[in-house]
């Protein structure tokens, strides 16, 4: 039995606290004790990106992360991205290109191009192939979703401008 | 088990010297949290360092850099000064995984995991890394190259940890490079690797590190293939030469990535490139 410890965090922005066992993983936490379920378990060993969250600002798989370890830290899943019921220009553009099918992948998808999109506005093709190449999709072949962040980047670009 | 998250290296040096069972550092966790998951290791203590401002820095100093040991992969690459002073040990660095992993990842977990095909440890190697490591009351500096000693091995004593990597300051026209081989274009394990540091004065090498991985049980320096390139301009008689000295240091396991001859042939041809892409970063002409 592992000793259990009192977190106490920020998740999209809000102030959680959930009690964890020491060896729980940080995506277990936001899934089981969070009640953040769109953060997915793929592989469980850093290989897939299902679980991609941010930790204060740094892209990171939350299956390789303690739960423990996300006290005073700041978290970001998939819920944050949604702005007052609007979705996220990258969410929209998912939907527009079909950009997936069965969804497991998805989330992590949305966050990890978040990410980029932060770092990098205007990013190439091979620019975006390289930031989600830790993003496995078994359903779409990549192609779609390519496309669907280039047509955000290009959308958010131009509201920056305005 | 039992978690805690010191603030500074000598707790963790006292939490983890006072553990009977079995007791690790976290840092990235990217080995760590995937072998607890498989069963492979279950620790009574995990002494989280990334509460440790000495740990999750780099410094810049007089002599050079001071990276901390739970510092990132991503935040080498931030890093201006580093990546343009040592370029090949942060593009080494980068290699490992995706940009997920490159969140946490660090430079001294890939050291200290031990694995011979650890694509960070023959650029640190080349570069003249040194390990500061901490034990009980006592703190020593070694060059990067006695850390490991075999296949998931190291020289570190129970309740020593890493709490740095220094790099020097590169003498002017220095450049160094890391290529490795891979199966696939990316998020794969190397077959060979190899990082080569050298410094050139009027075109000629007056000095070099030639360091392999992946080809021998730990990352192995080849002083031949160093000696190969001293004094050339890095003709192709000189890169013949580099590349057979690399290529009989080899001593490698076939396995599904590569068979020993072809690791072995790989390992001598990685070597030219790697030089070449070194003396070009040191200011020689191409």
């Amino acid at each position: 039995m592992s000793d259990a410890v009192l977190v106490t965090t920020k998740v999209n922005g809000d102030v959680v606290e959930y009690a964890c066992p020491t060896d729980e993983v940080l995506l277990d936490s936001l899934r089981d004790r969070v009640g953040l379920t769109g953060v997915k378990e793929g592989c469980g060993t850093g290989d897939c990106g299902a679980c991609s969250v941010t930790i204060d600002g740094q892209l990171v798989c939350a299956c390789l992360v303690l739960g423990v370890e996300a006290d005073g830290r700041e978290i970001g899943t998939v819920e944050g991205m949604a702005e007052e019921g609007e979705l996220h220009p990258l969410q929209q553009k998912f939907i527009e290109h079909a950009a997936l099918q069965c969804g497991i992948c998805t989330p992590g998808f949305l966050v990890a191009a978040k990410a980029l999109l932060d770092k990098n506005p205007k990013p190439s093709e091979n620019e975006i192939r390289y930031a989600l190449a830790g993003n496995l999709c078994r359903c779409t072949g990549y192609d779609k979703i390519i496309r669907a962040v280039q047509d955000a980047a290009k959308d958010m670009r131009k509201s920056r401008k305005r | 088990m039992r978690y805690e998250s010191p603030a500074t290296t000598k707790e963790a040096v006292a939490l983890l010297a006072k553990e009977k069972g079995e007791a690790h550092v976290l840092a990235g966790g990217t080995d760590l949290l995937v072998r607890m998951k498989s069963g492979l290791t279950e620790p009574a203590l995990v002494v989280d360092i990334k509460r440790i401002p000495d740990m999750t820095t780099i410094k810049t100093t007089q002599s050079g850099f001071k990276i901390g040991a739970a510092v990132s992969g991503a935040q080498l690459s931030d890093h201006k000064a580093l990546c343009k002073a040592w370029p090949g040990v942060v593009e080494a660095t980068n290699l490992i995984g995706s940009d997920q992993i490159q969140g946490r990842a660090t430079m001294v977990g890939n050291l200290c995991n031990a694995s011979p095909a650890a694509d960070s440890v023959p650029a640190m190697i080349a570069a003249g890394a040194k390990a500061v490591i901490v034990g009980k009351g006592k703190r020593r500096t070694v060059p990067v190259e006695k850390v490991v000693t075999g296949p998931g091995t190291t020289s570190l004593k129970r309740g020593e940890v890493i709490e740095a990597i220094t790099l020097p300051k590169p003498a002017k026209r220095t450049g160094d490079a890391y290529l490795r081989f891979t199966p696939r274009t990316e998020m794969d394990i190397a077959v060979v690797g190899v990082g080569i540091s050298l410094s050139i004065e009027r075109g000629v090498v007056k000095k070099a590190k030639v360091c392999l991985g992946a080809v021998a049980p730990t990352a192995i320096v080849v002083p031949g293939a160093a000696r190969a390139l001293v004094g050339s301009k890095l003709d192709d008689k000189a890169l013949d030469k580099l590349a057979a000295a690399c290529s009989r240091a080899c001593n490698p396991i076939d396995d599904k990535r590569g068979t020993a001859a072809y690791r072995t042939r790989v390992a001598g041809v990685l070597a030219r490139r790697a030089a070449k892409i070194a003396y070009q970063r040191a200011g020689g002409a191409a």
